[in-house]
C-alpha cells in the first residue's frame, strides 16, 4: 500500500502531503527533510526509485515538481509510476495544463482530487473521466453554497456601510 | 486577545492572501509571518459565522500541511464545522480532520462519531464519500466499532462510487476492530464477483493487503482469485491478483500447477511493463520450480536489463537478485550485464549490481571477485567505494569466513584494503584482523607480516580512519611477536614519534604491545644467556624459519644511543650501540640494553601523560624496566661466572610475565557469561534495579569479535566525516616524514620485491595494472572467465582450521521461538470462511487455555470425518483453521445447540456494545444465517 504522498518543488518547498499511515508531526517533518535531501539531489536520467528505511520511494519529476509516493518493499514500482502519472493527467485536465502555481493556490483542490484517486493508500478509481466528473459535481455543490454565503455577507457589508 | 467581531469577518484575509503574503515575505522571515497569521486564525476560528470559521480553518490546514504548523489545538473546531449543512464547509472541516487528526492521540475524534454516522447514511453521495475518506484516515478502534454497521450497509450500496470507497475503508476498520470481519467479510467476498472494474479493483486491493499479513486464511478463496486471474483483462486488478497468488502458492503446492499456465500467458501477452514485471516477480518468487516459466521470466529480465530505461534496468537487477536465491545459473548467464551495471551512473543501480555480484561469491571465485571489485572501488567515488568495501568485508566474513580458503591471501588483502585512500571501514577491518588472529592459527605468520607492514609505515598515521586498523596491527604485532622476524624493528615502529597522532586508546594498545615485545626479547635473551650458549640462539630457534631469511642477512647493523634525547617523543636512533638484527645474529647484551633504553626514553615522558590509559600502560612498562635495568647492568659489569647468581630473580620474573603473555587468547562467545552457573547464595539482582535506568540504553555490541578500542571514545577523537581537505595536508607531511624515515632506516624497510616472494602463488589483492583498466568492456572481459564457477581447484594444502565455539555463537541473536501471535483479523476471517460463528472474540481474548480446553471437548463429539480433505496443507496451521474446519463439517443441529448454549454470552456481548444499536446485532445475525447456508458450499478449488 502507499504510505504517503508528498509533492516537493525543486527548491525543496512542500506542495502537498498526504499520509496514509500514522506519522506524528515531528516524524512528518523529518521524513520530508530526508526525502528531499535524497531525491532532489538525484540527476535527471537516473531511475525513479530510492530505498528508504526499508521502504521504497517512487518519485517522478514533472516540470518543477517532484511527485513522491512511499510504498512497501514488494509493491509494484511501475504501477505506482502509473498512478503518479494518472494523478498528474487528472490535475492537468482539471486545471487546464497544470502548473505549480495552480497547486499552490488550490492546494485543497489537489487534495480533493487525490482523495478521489486514492483511498486508504489504495488506488480507487482508474478512470480519468469518472474522477473529473466527481470533482466537478463536488465543485458545483460548493459553488451553490458559496453563492448563498456571499449574498449574505454582501447584505451585511451593505448594512454596515 | 479580542474576541471575534464583525470586523474580523469582514476584513478576514482569505487563503489567497495568506499564500500571496507568504510568497512575498523575504526568505528567513516566513516563521514570523506564519506566527502572525496563526494569531489571526486563532481569533477568527472562534467566530460564530461558519464562513469565517471555515476560511480560518482552511488557512490553518494550509499552514499545517505545507508549513508544518501545529493545529492540534484546533481539533475541536474541525469537529464543530463538520456539522455544517453546507457541503463546502463540511469539506473543509473533514479535510482538516483527515490531515491533522492523529487516531491515537486526538481526543476529540470521538465527538466526530455522531457526525460521521449521520453523513455515512446521508442521501448525498458526496457527503458519504467525504465521511468515508475521513474515516479511512483517522480510524481508531472506537470509531471502527461504532461505525461498522453503517459501513456494512454501504458495502452493498447500489452506487458503485460509494461502494468501492466503503470496501477500501473496511481495511482500516478490520485493522482497528477485527470483530468487524464477522459482520462484513461475506459481503466483501460477494464483491469479488462484481463486474464493475472499480469495485473489483478495490476488493482485490483489499485482499492483497490482507493476504500480505496472513496468507493462510485466504486459501479457500483461491477459486475466486483464479477466476479473476483468467478472465480479467484489467492490469490494475491483475497486478494485485498476482500479488495474492505470490503469497498463496508457497502454502499450497497444487495451486502452483494451476496458476503457472495463466501467469506465463499474461507474461507473453501483455505489453504493459508493470504487469509483465509483476508476472516475472511472481514467477521468480513463488513458482521457481517451474523451469519453463522461470526461463520465460529470465528472458524477460534480460530484456529489462538491456533496456535504456534506468527504471527497468533497476527492476531487472532486483528480479535477478530474487532468481539468484534458487537459480544461480540465471545470474551467471547475465553476468556481463551485471558487471557492466557496476559502473552505471546511477548509485541505486550500482548498489543492486553489487548485491548481485556478492550473491555469486563462492569459495572458488572469491579472489577474482574481490579483485574486480577492488579495482572498481579504486575508481569510484568515496561513498560507493566504501559501499563496495563494506560488502566485501561482510561477504568474506560471513559464517566464519566460510568462503575464504587462503587466509594468507585474505589477510594480505585486508591490509591492502585498509590502504585504499577512501577506505573508511577501519573498524570492520580491525575486527576481522583480530578475529582471524584469534581463530585461525595458520594465518598468524602472514598476519604478523601484514601487521608489521602497517605498523612500520609512518604515512598511515595521517588518516584517522586508519587508526583502528593500526590498533589491530599493533595488537597483532605484540600478541604474536614470537612469529616476527625482527622484534627490534617492530619495537621501533611501535614507539615511532608519529604515534602521538593516535588517539589515546589506540596509543595504549601500542604501548601494551611494546610491553609484550620487550618481555619477549628479555625472556629470549635470558634464556639464551641462561643456557650459556651462544649458538644457536634460542630466539632464532623459536622463530619459524621463513623463506626470506636471506634478505635479512644483508641487513646491516644499526647503531643506537641512549643519551641523545631532547624531545619527549623523539626516538633516538643514531648512535653507536650496535643493534643486532635478530634473524641472523644472536642477542647480545648491547642490543638488549639498547632496546631497554629505547623503550625507557620513549615511554618515560608518557608516564606523565594526562590520558589515564596511556599513563598507566607506560608506567607498567617503566616499572618493569626499573626492575630489570640494574640487573642488566650488573650482568654487563660482572664476569661470566657471577651472572648466574644475580639473575634468577629478574629472569624468573620476566619468565612469569612472558608466560602470562604467551598464553593463547581465543575467541569468546557472547553467550559464555550466561553459561556460568550462578553459585548458591549469590544474589545478583538485589539493589541493582536502579542501575537499569542508567544502563538501559547501553547495548552489547552485536559482533562476536571484540574491539581493542572503546568505540564511543574513538568517535570523540577521530574525525567523524571524510574531509579530504584536512586529510591531504597531514598526508603530505607524512610522506615527507616517511621519506626521511626511509632514508635513515632504509634497512628496516623490506625491499618491495619481497612482497612478491612472500605472497608466492596468490594473486595480489589488487594489481596495480588493474588501475589502468578503466573501460567497462575490459572489466567485463576480465570477469569473463573469472566468474565462471570452476571445478574446485586442486587445493595443495587443506583449508586452515577456523576456530568456532561449540554453541554456534553466530546464532546468538536467538531465533526466539516465533511467537505464534494469533492474528485477530485472520482468526476472524477463518471463522467466517469456515462458518464458525460460535467462537466469539471475547472467548479468544479471555484465555487461550480455556478455548483450547473447549476445542478438546468438541473433539469428543463424534464428528463425521471430512470426506474431502479440503485443506490438507492446512494441517500445519491447525492453530488457526483446525477447529474451525471441524466445526464446519459438524452438523448444523449441533451448531444450533451450541449456539443456544452460548446465548447468554451473546447477550452479554451485545449489551457491552449497546451503542451499536440493533443494526449491528441484526446484521450479525443475518450474516450468521447466511453463512449457515453458505458455508458448506465454499467451492473447493484445490481438488
Amino acid at each position: 500500500m502507499i504510505h504517503f504522498v508528498v509533492l516537493i518543488s525543486r527548491q525543496g518547498k512542500v506542495r502537498l502531503t498526504k499520509w496514509y499511515s500514522p506519522y506524528s508531526q515531528k516524524e512528518r517533518a523529518k521524513v520530508i527533510r530526508e526525502l528531499s535531501g535524497m531525491i532532489l539531489t538525484r540527476g535527471p536520467k537516473l531511475c525513479n526509485f530510492v530505498e528508504w528505511r526499508g521502504y521504497k520511494v517512487v518519485y517522478k519529476r514533472y516540470a518543477s515538481l517532484y511527485f513522491c509516493m512511499c510504498i512497501d518493499q514488494d509493491d509494484n514500482e511501475l504501477e505506482i509510476l502509473e498512478i503518479i502519472h494518472h494523478y498528474v493527467e487528472i490535475l492537468d485536465r482539471y486545471f487546464g495544463s497544470v502548473c505549480e502555481l495552480d497547486l499552490i493556490f488550490n492546494f485543497h483542490k489537489a487534495y480533493y482530487i487525490l482523495d478521489e484517486i486514492l483511498i486508504a493508500g489504495e488506488l480507487q478509481e482508474s478512470s480519468k473521466k469518472t474522477v473529473a466528473r466527481l470533482v466537478a459535481a463536488q465543485d458545483s455543490l460548493v459553488e451553490a453554497a458559496k453563492e448563498q454565503a456571499s449574498s449574505i455577507s454582501n447584505m451585511i457589508a451593505q448594512a454596515t456601510k | 486577545m479580542a474576541g471575534p467581531s464583525l470586523m474580523d469577518s469582514l476584513f478576514q484575509r482569505s487563503l489567497d492572501d495568506i499564500i500571496k503574503g507568504l510568497r512575498l515575505t523575504p526568505p528567513g522571515t516566513e516563521s514570523t509571518f506564519i506566527g502572525k497569521s496563526l494569531n489571526e486564525i486563532r481569533r477568527e476560528i472562534k467566530s460564530t459565522d461558519p464562513a469565517t470559521k471555515a476560511t480560518a480553518l482552511q488557512k490553518l490546514t494550509y499552514l499545517h500541511s505545507l508549513h508544518g504548523a501545529d493545529m492540534s489545538w484546533a481539533a475541536f473546531h474541525s469537529v464543530e464545522l463538520s456539522s455544517s449543512a453546507a457541503h463546502s464547509h463540511k469539506r473543509i472541516a473533514f479535510l482538516s480532520a483527515s490531515l491533522s487528526f492523529n487516531p491515537n492521540t486526538t481526543e476529540v475524534i470521538l465527538l466526530l462519531t455522531h457526525q460521521l454516522r449521520k453523513d455515512l447514511s446521508s442521501s448525498n453521495i458526496h457527503d458519504v464519500s467525504l465521511a468515508l475518506s475521513t474515516l479511512s484516515s483517522i480510524c481508531n478502534p472506537d470509531l471502527a466499532r461504532d461505525l461498522t454497521p453503517e459501513v456494512f450497509t454501504l458495502l452493498s450500496s447500489c452506487k458503485v462510487f460509494v461502494r468501492k470507497k466503503a470496501i477500501a475503508t473496511v481495511l482500516r476498520i478490520f485493522e482497528q476492530y477485527p470483530d468487524a470481519v464477522r459482520v462484513c467479510f461475506k459481503r466483501i467476498v460477494e464483491n469479488l464477483e462484481n463486474v464493475d472494474m472499480g469495485v473489483l479493483s478495490t476488493v482485490v486491493g483489499l485482499f492483497c493487503e490482507l493476504t500480505e499479513k496472513e496468507p493462510r486464511s485466504y486459501l479457500p478463496l483461491a477459486p475466486e482469485f483464479y477466476k479473476i486471474l483468467v478472465d480479467c483483462r484489467n492490469n490494475w486488478v491483475l497486478i494485485k491478483v498476482l500479488k495474492i497468488f505470490a503469497k498463496l502458492v508457497p502454502l499450497e503446492p497444487r495451486l502452483g500447477k494451476r496458476v503457472v499456465e495463466p501467469i506465463s500467458e499474461h507474461l507473453g501477452r501483455t505489453g504493459a511493463k508493470s504487469l509483465a514485471f509483476e508476472c516475472v516477480r511472481t514467477i521468480v518468487t513463488s513458482l521457481s520450480e517451474y523451469d519453463n516459466a522461470v526461463k520465460l521470466a529470465v528472458g524477460k529480465i534480460l530484456e529489462l536489463l538491456l533496456d535504456d530505461d534506468p527504471n527497468l534496468k533497476y527492476l531487472g537487477l532486483q528480479a535477478l537478485a530474487i532468481v539468484a536465491q534458487k537459480n544461480i545459473w540465471a545470474v551467471l548467464e547475465n553476468k556481463e550485464l551485471v558487471v557492466k551495471a557496476l559502473s552505471d551512473v546511477d548509485v541505486n543501480i550500482k548498489l543492486e549490481a553489487l548485491r548481485l555480484v556478492m550473491s555469486m561469491v563462492s569459495e572458488d571465485n572469491v579472489m577474482e571477485i574481490c579483485r574486480i571489485l577492488i579495482s572498481q572501488a579504486l575508481k569510484s567515488d568515496p561513498e560507493f567505494c566504501n559501499e563496495i568495501l563494506g560488502f566485501i568485508l561482510l561477504t568474506c566474513a560471513r559464517n566464519f569466513y566460510e568462503v575464504i580458503f587462503y587466509f594468507d591471501w585474505y589477510v594480505t588483502f585486508l591490509g591492502e584494503m585498509a590502504r585504499i585512500p577512501h577506505c573508511q571501514k577501519g573498524e570492520e577491518i580491525e575486527n576481522q584482523l583480530v578475529d582471524i588472529g584469534l581463530r585461525v592459527k595458520d594465518a598468524r605468520p602472514q598476519l604478523v607480516h601484514v601487521a608489521r607492514d602497517l605498523v612500520i609505515d609512518p604515512a598511515l598515521f595521517g588518516n584517522p580512519f586508519m587508526h583502528r586498523v593500526l590498533a589491530a596491527a599493533a595488537w597483532i604485532s605484540g600478541e604474536y611477536i614470537e612469529l616476527s622476524r625482527n622484534p627490534f624493528e617492530v619495537m621501533e615502529a611501535l614507539l615511532q614519534p608519529r604515534t602521538s597522532l593516535l588517539s589515546p586508546f589506540v596509543r595504549a594498545v601500542y604501548i601494551q604491545s611494546a610491553f609484550k615485545v620487550l618481555t619477549f626479547c628479555l625472556s629470549s635473551y635470558l634464556k639464551l644467556t641462561g643456557d650459556n650458549a651462544s649458538y644457536p640462539s634460542p630466539l632464532t630457534d623459536s622463530v619459524p624459519k621463513t623463506n626470506n631469511e636471506g634478505s635479512l642477512d644483508t641487513v646491516a647493523c644499526q647503531s643506537l644511543s641512549e643519551t641523545e634525547l631532547d624531545n619527549q617523543n623523539m626516538v633516538v636512533t643514531d648512535g653507536q650501540t650496535p643493534f643486532a638484527s635478530l634473524g641472523t645474529s644472536h642477542l647480545t647484551e648491547e642490543s638488549i640494553v639498547a632496546l631497554v633504553n629505547l623503550v625507557e626514553t620513549n615511554l618515560g615522558p608518557l608516564a606523565g601523560s594526562s590520558e589515564v590509559e596511556v599513563q598507566e600502560r607506560a608506567s607498567n612498562v617503566l616499572g618493569l624496566i626499573k626492575l630489570i635495568k640494574p640487573k642488566l647492568h650488573d650482568c654487563l659489569d660482572q664476569s661470566e661466572g657471577d651472572k648466574m647468581k644475580v639473575e634468577p630473580n629478574a629472569s624468573e620474573m620476566v619468565q612469569v610475565i612472558f608466560d602470562a603473555f604467551s598464553e593463547d587468547l581465543g575467541p569468546v562467545s557472547l553467550n559464555a557469561q550466561e553459561r556460568v552457573p550462578i553459585p548458591d547464595g549469590l544474589v545478583l539482582k538485589e539493589n541493582l534495579g536502579d542501575l537499569e535506568e542508567v544502563c538501559g540504553d547501553m547495548k552489547l555490541p552485536l559482533s562476536t569479535s571484540f574491539s581493542l578500542v572503546k568505540p564511543h571514545m574513538v568517535d570523540a577523537t577521530s574525525i567523524p566525516e571524510w574531509q579530504s581537505k584536512e586529510e591531504s595536508e597531514p598526508s603530505n607531511e607524512s610522506t615527507s616524514l616517511l621519506a626521511e624515515h626511509r632514508k635513515r632506516h632504509g634497512l628496516y624497510y623490506l625491499s618491495s620485491e619481497n612482497k612478491g616472494m612472500i605472497s608466492n602463488d596468490y594473486p595480489a589483492a589488487h594489481d596495480p595494472k588493474d588501475k589502468a583498466v578503466d573501460e567497462t568492456e575490459d572489466l567485463v572481459k576480465l570477469t569473463g572467465e573469472s566468474l565462471i564457477i570452476k571445478r574446485k581447484p586442486n587445493h595443495v594444502k587443506p583449508r586452515p582450521v577456523v576456530v568456532k565455539l561449540d554453541d554456534g555463537e553466530g546464532v546468538n541473536v536467538a531465533l526466539k521461538a516465533a511467537e505464534v501471535k494469533a492474528d485477530l483479523i485472520s482468526g476472524a476471517v477463518q471463522e467466517v470462511l469456515f462458518g464458525n460463528e460460535a467462537t466469539t472474540s471475547s472467548r479468544r481474548k479471555s484465555s487461550k487455555k480455556s478455548s483450547k480446553q473447549r476445542e478438546v471437548d468438541e473433539l469428543n463429539v463424534p464428528v463425521p470425518e471430512s470426506k474431502n480433505s479440503t485443506m490438507e496443507t492446512d494441517k500445519s496451521g491447525v492453530g488457526f483453521g483446525g477447529s474451525g474446519r471441524r466445526k464446519h463439517h459438524s452438523h448444523g443441529k449441533e451448531r444450533k445447540h451450541r449456539n443456544s448454549g452460548k446465548d447468554k454470552e451473546h447477550d452479554k456481548k451485545d449489551k457491552q456494545k449497546s451503542n451499536h444499536g440493533d443494526g449491528k446485532h441484526k446484521s450479525q445475525q443475518r450474516a450468521d444465517g447466511d453463512l449457515a447456508v453458505q458455508s458448506p458450499v465454499i467451492p473447493d478449488f484445490l481438488l
